[in-house]
């Protein structure tokens, strides 16, 4: 099993990772492997089996409206590619 | 020293027969003269462990230090320590240095552990051989050419190798349980819940959990004495009393029953993995326990729907890598995409990104009920398996892993070969039970891992039956060839 | 050809918790950028959301005050894309078990008719950050402000029940009303504490088929979500009368350009793959709790103008518009209860006082002039010690700082003559000195007389240097006038 170039490119849009053109049918035939792994799970029947998010069965805590975190900018933005007056800079945003 | 068990560093300590300072110098004398032949260690922090075990020394000298006070440990890389670069295994964050800890890097803190260094592991904890590594692989120290597992391999090889008596680690699918058994070390996940995860680099939020490895099953409840608790900065952490791990390690395994799962027996296990562990089986049986075979019908299924899953978990979890707040950012990104695609592209490894798309596509319109959604009902089978087998049973147990460590590149060109290393661990994270891999044999000269599948909550009848095994075999006390 | 008009609304509306959902940093509005945003905000590897219970009971509280059904088992949905506003890559947000369920809201329109808009759903979600285009960095650049991110909000949602921009606005201010009547969110606009988008359609008059809509994104003020609405119902309509068709797609609307364009390269490709987070678990809402906040839920904006018209005895008109918003209310309260003269309170609430806050842009709560001080002002006007021109004046210093009513009357010398002894001596003084305006009154027709009554009024006034009481003056000019015609 192997999928499609252009759905392997809107995987990549999707995800935001770029893929160069040599690889792609690398890419293709072991993502291909992997889903012909995974889809060994339609041949289950799952009728009125509920879908399980959490491994525990518990509920949300809820957290007091108290302020607990002060700002740490300066140590924060240490670890940061770029910033100006305490923004942080990404190549500019087009809307 | 480094032969010595955490009980009895934490025994030599209390009695000053040594002292931490001394402790900590030796440990760090190993990492720096063998540790090159192994890569199980990122980063090491001798100057802050150094400080850290003089202040040891000294709450050690005032008396009432608590157990691990001046006991050397090493966290896995995907632990966040402040001012200690965390880097996960991957180029995305080979160069971020956390302005905070996570809370199990604070609970050994507080109990004066030294940390030593942070261990190697596959990048984002996706692998189960190390050679995803931004920092290169961890060689096995049974067998240099051969994977120590993954993902926490660095934390397993720097125990086998004794460059330090305990570590921390986490398990996904088999994380902590497939390197301790490939390098013959002892390793616990709990519950899931059990320790937080707060500063804990997600892979898949709800498989992920921590647990400790060490030499022994023993030294395991002491460090899990520690790095289990409550905490409210992560809604998925239980609040329920931590137990003292040790208290039950000396009772008889007499009227233990013990569920053997036929399917962890099947086409696929290593003749001699499996004669290793019928042996150990036969061990406890001896002493009085008994074995019942059960089944866990939905066990083949864990692979497909943990590669589902965790994957799509992850595909979400790793977003947050996009090169605008910390971490890498590409060279000159031309645009905004530029960046993200290229950052993306270049600071994460091939396996990291295989699992991204394939999470994306599991949960994309047209494929989420197909995958993702079925995926989660499937899931639920797989619990109910468990939830059945434990009202029979008090533990179960069966193999770690297939067979023992494989060299590199063996499972190179097939994503799938090496997802199918994972197979007997898989269903505990999917159900969120604990589970342990002891060494119970070797094969080919290479360890075999024992796996002790417990009841939600139930650590301490594991490392009990651990324990139990360990009084009656010496697999755990073996040192690599050259190690001693 | 006619056309009808149908509209859907979405809210965004912020609670006004002290902190964000998800973590303990602070929501206060202005802080310097990024100063507010954690290492959870900031989504920092390992870090961890826990919710707010603030957040839950203000969600439930709105629930409550629409008349929906509580979602008692709620729970929170991962949103992915990537923007540089949103540091996970994803928001979290509800999408299968929202909190607050079906509900339904009453809006009154100007031809005095009522109007039940349902609602679908309204859910819990977390706000992004701001990206800044300009300022003192590289053109090149965006500068992230992540202060907003993790701002708790609560989406509402409408069914398409609006039929035009009248019926839109009267919902989104009536959705003003509740929400800042019961507190859970401060309603101030220029904050972008509420957002809308506005959904649009069009179809022939009388068709059963909606038409192709459109989705104008972000209008921050009633004004902009009025305008982008007849705009776009008239585009849409010029487009369908030409004979094209409407493009479903996402607008966003200038309300400084007053020029509305198409975002269709961002919804290209768009695959938002919600799932359940795995870092939060399922929200359980107990009966319990919700009887609680339903005990304590503040009086509701249509209750309230009741209690008004009742209590105050006020017209339904002026207790509509001052129950329409709670800080404007709780003003009207304060200060009748501290002068009770509800009508005169009113009166000077919703026209001096409105109009100034207006003008300068102020809402009510940061007002110059406090309901103390309004208060005083308005003893002072009902015990006629001024006149209502004084009165301006005295409002005017007020605002300026000055001090209070009394300080400023006594500063300014602006005490209202009323001693009747003074006033008649004023009044027979200048008769006397106008013996021939008061013969050309005497020799006027009754009709004409009164017209008259304003020169002797204006000498009164003068030589009481403004200061004596016209409406006591003007009893006594025409008692000392009709002496004489006898």
């Amino acid at each position: 099993m192997s999928i499609e170039r252009s759905e392997i490119e809107k995987l990549a849009t999707l995800s935001r990772i770029a893929i160069n053109e040599e690889t792609i049918s690398e890419v293709s035939q072991r993502l291909g492997s992997v889903l012909e792994l995974v889809d060994q799970l339609q041949a289950v029947n799952t009728d009125g089996v509920e879908a399980m998010s959490h491994p525990m069965q518990a509920t949300q805590r809820l957290r007091e409206d108290e302020v607990t975190e002060l700002n740490r900018r300066e140590a924060l933005q240490a670890i940061a590619p770029e910033t100006e007056d305490g923004l942080f800079l990404v190549p500019k945003v087009i809307e | 020293m480094h032969n010595l068990t955490i009980a009895e560093l934490v025994r030599g300590l209390q009695s000053k027969e040594f002292t931490s300072v001394e402790l900590t110098q030796h440990f760090l004398d190993r990492i720096a003269s063998l540790d090159p032949a192994y890569n199980a260690v990122i980063t090491v922090t001798a100057e802050q462990a150094l400080q850290a075990a003089a202040a040891a020394d000294q709450r050690l000298a005032a008396g009432n230090a608590p157990d691990l006070c001046g006991v050397p440990i090493l966290h896995k890389d995907i632990f966040c320590t402040e001012g200690v670069r965390t880097s996960c295994g991957s180029k995305m964050l080979d160069n971020f240095v956390p302005p905070y800890n996570a809370t199990v890097v604070e609970n050994f803190e507080q109990a004066g552990a030294v940390v030593l260094g942070k261990t190697n592991m596959d990048e984002f904890a996706m692998g189960s051989s190390n050679e995803t590594s931004f920092y290169g692989p961890v060689k096995n120290p049974w067998a240099t050419d051969s994977v120590p597992g993954g993902s926490s391999g660095g934390s397993a090889a720097a125990i086998a190798a004794r460059l330090a008596p305990g570590a921390t680690a986490t398990d996904t699918g088999g994380s902590i349980r497939q390197p301790a058994a490939l390098c013959g070390v002892s390793g616990i996940k709990p519950t899931y819940g059990r320790v937080s995860r707060w500063g804990m680099i997600a892979f898949a939020s709800s498989l992920d959990q921590g647990g400790p490895m060490a030499r022994t099953a023993e030294d395991c409840a002491l460090l899990l004495n520690c790095m289990a608790s409550y905490d409210d900065r992560d809604s998925t952490c239980i609040d329920r009393e931590v137990p003292d791990y040790t208290a039950n390690l000396n009772y008889s395994v007499k009227g233990l029953r013990i569920g053997v799962p036929k399917e962890y027996f099947s086409e696929g296990l290593h003749p001699g993995t499996e004669k290793a562990v019928r042996a150990a089986l036969a061990t406890l049986q001896e002493q009085g326990a008994e074995l019942v075979e059960i089944s866990l019908p939905n066990s083949a299924l864990s692979v497909p729907a943990y590669y589902v899953i965790a994957p799509a978990e992850a595909s979400a979890n790793l977003s947050r890598f996009d090169g605008a707040r910390y971490g890498y950012r590409c060279e000159d990104p031309k645009d905004l995409q530029d960046m993200y695609c290229r950052s993306r592209a270049e600071g994460f490894g091939e396996e990291v990104q295989r699992r991204i798309l394939i999470g994306t596509y599991c949960l994309s319109a047209g494929y989420y009920d197909a995958y993702y959604g079925k995926a989660q009902q499937v899931r639920q089978l797989i619990q109910q398996d468990f939830v059945s087998a434990f009202e029979n049973v008090d533990l179960i147990m069966g193999p770690t892993c297939p067979s023992p460590a494989f060299k590199f590149g063996a499972k190179g060109d097939d994503p799938v070969a090496m997802y199918l290393e994972d197979i007997y661990t898989i269903a505990t994270n999917l159900a969120g039970l604990p589970g342990m891999s002891i060494p119970c044999g070797m094969v080919e000269d290479k360890p075999v891992g024992l796996q002790i599948i417990g009841n939600y909550f139930d650590e301490a009848r594991i490392l009990n039956a651990a324990h139990q095994f360990q009084q009656l075999s010496d697999w755990h006390t073996r040192a690599p060839e050259g190690i001693a | 050809m006619s056309w009808d008009v149908v509209i859907g609304l979405e809210i965004h509306v912020q609670l006004a918790t002290k902190t964000k959902i998800f973590s303990g940093a602070s929501t206060a509005f202005g802080a310097e950028p990024n100063t507010q945003a954690c290492a959870i905000d900031l989504a920092m590897p390992g870090t961890l959301p826990v919710l707010n219970k603030q957040a839950v009971n203000y969600a439930i509280m709105f629930g409550l005050a629409i008349d929906a059904e509580i979602g008692k088992l709620s729970a929170f949905e991962r949103k992915n894309y990537f923007y540089p506003d949103l540091p996970k890559g994803y928001q979290t947000t509800q999408l299968e078990k929202p909190i607050v369920g079906r509900g339904k809201v009453e809006i009154h329109l100007a031809d005095g008719s009522s109007k039940e808009i349902r609602i679908h759903h309204a859910h819990l979600e977390e706000d992004a950050g701001k990206s800044l285009h300009e300022g003192n960095f590289n053109s090149n650049f965006s500068g992230i402000d992540l202060n907003r991110a993790g701002t708790p909000l609560i989406e509402i949602v409408t069914e398409p029940d609006m039929y035009s921009a009248e019926e839109a606005i009267a919902f989104a201010k009536k959705i003003h009303s509740i929400v800042t009547s019961i507190g859970i969110c401060d309603g101030e606009m220029s904050q972008g504490s509420m957002r809308f988008d506005v959904n649009i359609s069009v179809k022939p008059s009388g068709s059963d088929t909606l038409g192709t809509r459109t989705e104008t994104k972000n209008l921050n003020s009633f004004k902009f979500m009025e305008e982008a609405i007849k705009r776009e119902v008239a585009r849409q309509i010029d487009v369908l009368e030409d004979g094209g068709s409407i493009v479903q797609e996402t607008r966003l609307y200038n309300g400084e350009t007053k020029v509305a364009r198409s975002m269709r390269s961002k919804e290209e490709a768009n695959d938002y793959r919600y799932f359940p987070c795995p870092d939060l678990l399922p929200v359980v809402v107990s009966d319990d709790q919700i009887a609680e906040l339903r005990r304590n839920l503040p009086e509701l904006p249509d209750a309230r103008q009741a209690r008004f018209v009742e209590q105050y005895s006020l017209s339904d008109y002026d207790a509509g518009i001052l129950s329409s918003d709670a800080a404007m209310a709780n003003y009207f309260e304060a200060v009748t209860s501290a002068c009770s003269n509800a009508k005169l309170v009113a009166n000077w609430i919703m026209g001096e006082l409105a109009a100034r806050l207006n003008n300068e842009d102020l809402s009510i709560t940061s007002s110059p002039v406090s309901a103390d001080q309004l208060a005083g002002l308005i003893v002072r006007i009902a015990d006629n010690s001024i006149s209502g021109k004084m009165a301006k004046e005295v409002f005017e210093a007020i605002w300026a700082g000055e001090g209070s009513a009394d300080e400023i009357i006594e500063a300014r010398g602006l005490k209202q003559v009323s001693d009747s002894g003074a006033l008649e001596q004023m009044v027979v003084d200048v008769l006397a000195a106008n013996q021939a305006m008061v013969d050309d009154y005497i020799n006027s027709d009754e009709a004409k007389r009164k017209k008259k009554l304003g020169g002797f009024m204006g000498q009164i006034m003068k030589a009481s240097k403004g200061q004596a009481n016209p409406q006591q003056v003007n009893q006594i000019l025409v008692k000392k006038l009709n002496e004489r015609l006898k």
